[in-house]
């Protein structure tokens, strides 16, 4: 089976109305290429998963200036100053997460749980409304996995299988996001031949992938460049 | 350096005296993460919560990899040993308790140790990161900060106003005006910062606070 498609075709995927997870830590580890095509596709009213929105017009920042994203579920949205403005004025919904909470409800999603108790949050602000629960002498707060239609993420080189390799800390939350979604794009530095990755460097098997495509923006000292 | 950025450094160095040698060390933004270079020891690993355990800090433009970030998505580097993982594997070794000492910034800390450093009170809360994982999970927890808010008013207060960040307590408060030790929901001033008066921090403390100095040498040296 042949899993490598062209940016456009690939982000054909997302139809408007779908939830989405998006890699990265900032722009670290964001699919940039998969992000600017969805700019010139049609889709919109998204739910985003993702740590961040990005930065001010740059990755998810630049969907979320052509309001196409309706809500957006992550750990961390102060890093774009424009979240702020927009959920003011209210034009996005926005789910926080603890950000350990955050990447534990997409593996748990990834791995068909329903939920976990997590002790992060509990009796503070966050977990308000959730339920809480003592195991052993101590108080934990019940949160519901995260699944989503397509899961957009970054990793480093892919064989032609979909098997995924990583890049220093730009892995972040893209190897969960692989395992939580229905249909999984990743954006590639390289495409190789099936066997030249040593099959124990691989952090994501294939059977997790559904497409790849071929980056066509590095994030470099100077910002991002195509 | 101006007097603010002087006493930010001199917390900074004061909390790297209480990380022991073999220790996992995660650092917050802001005041912790100026402790890294007053770390000497090799036998000590910085933990960043992004994934990469062995981080080192770097001096030159060239050694920049704009894909090796820290929490607070600045430019690192890695050490001899280090390693790379995602995000839920990071945070396993949080909340697991696989880290011995995490050093957080602070907006306040009550006297019984409560710490709130994530939310303002009529602000939109559209933030909050890893500390509450940190605070669930770390073994030790060590919170650094100015004495006072840019009001002059006091952030070690009775009872916290602002949304705390967990129902665990903090061990160690570390500000440009002492060290406090909170133990059993009290709160004992241990030492003081070079050339600090403790009518000086009486005066500038909300909180009630017992006095336990053992010697009035300074553990922070004098180097400024």
């Amino acid at each position: 089976m042949n899993k490598v498609r062209g940016l456009k075709e690939a982000v054909h995927h997302v139809e408007t109305g779908a939830t989405v997870m998006v890699g990265g830590f900032g722009l670290v580890g964001a699919p940039l290429s998969l992000i600017e095509t969805l700019t010139d596709h049609d889709a919109t009213n998204l739910t985003i998963i993702s740590n961040n929105l990005g930065e001010a017009g740059k990755g998810l920042g630049m969907l979320l200036r052509q309001g196409k994203i309706k809500k957006a579920i992550g750990s961390y949205f102060t890093s774009n100053r424009e979240v702020g403005e927009k959920y003011h004025a209210g034009g996005i919904e926005i789910q926080l997460l603890p950000q350990g909470t955050f990447s534990e409800s997409i593996r748990a999603g990834g791995a068909g749980i329903g939920g976990f108790y997590t002790k992060t949050g509990v009796n503070t602000e966050i977990a308000k409304g959730k339920e809480t629960r003592e195991i052993n002498g101590e108080l934990y707060s019940f949160e519901e996995a995260l699944t989503a239609d397509v899961a957009l993420i970054r990793a480093h080189k892919a064989d032609k299988l979909g098997n995924l390799t990583y890049y220093k800390t730009a892995r972040n939350f893209n190897p969960m996001m692989a395992t939580a979604a229905r249909f999984v794009i990743a954006e590639v530095d390289e495409i190789v031949e099936n066997g030249s990755l040593n099959p124990e460097e691989i952090v994501t098997p294939h059977l997790y992938v559904d497409a790849l495509v071929i980056s066509n923006k590095i994030l470099s000292k100077e910002g991002v460049v195509s | 350096m101006s007097a603010d950025a002087t006493s930010k450094e001199r917390i900074a160095m004061r909390a790297a005296k209480e990380i022991i040698p073999g220790s996992i060390v995660n650092l917050g933004i802001g005041i912790p993460t100026l402790v890294s270079k007053f770390i000497n020891s090799e036998d000590i690993f910085l933990h960043t919560e992004n994934g990469l355990l062995g981080v080192k800090d770097i001096f030159e433009e060239d050694e920049i990899d704009p894909l090796i970030v820290n929490a607070g998505k600045l430019p690192v580097g890695e050490t001899i040993g280090a390693s790379y993982f995602d995000s839920a594997e990071s945070f396993s070794m949080i909340r697991g308790g696989h880290i011995d000492v995490a050093i957080l910034g602070a907006l306040q800390v009550d006297e019984t140790g409560c710490i709130a450093n994530w939310a303002i009170p009529g602000q939109n809360i559209l933030g909050v990161g890893g500390a509450m994982d940190l605070m669930a999970g770390a073994k030790k927890i060590i919170a650094t900060t100015m004495h006072t808010n840019k009001e002059g008013q006091s952030k070690l207060v009775k009872l916290c106003t602002y949304p705390i960040t967990s129902i665990r307590k903090i061990d160690v408060l570390i500000t440009d005006l002492g060290v406090f030790q909170f133990k059993e929901g009290r709160c004992t001033l241990i030492e003081l910062m070079p050339g600090v008066e403790l009518e000086e921090v009486v005066q500038h403390t909300e909180a009630s606070f017992e006095v336990n100095i053992k010697n009035l040498t300074n553990t922070v040296d004098e180097i400024f």
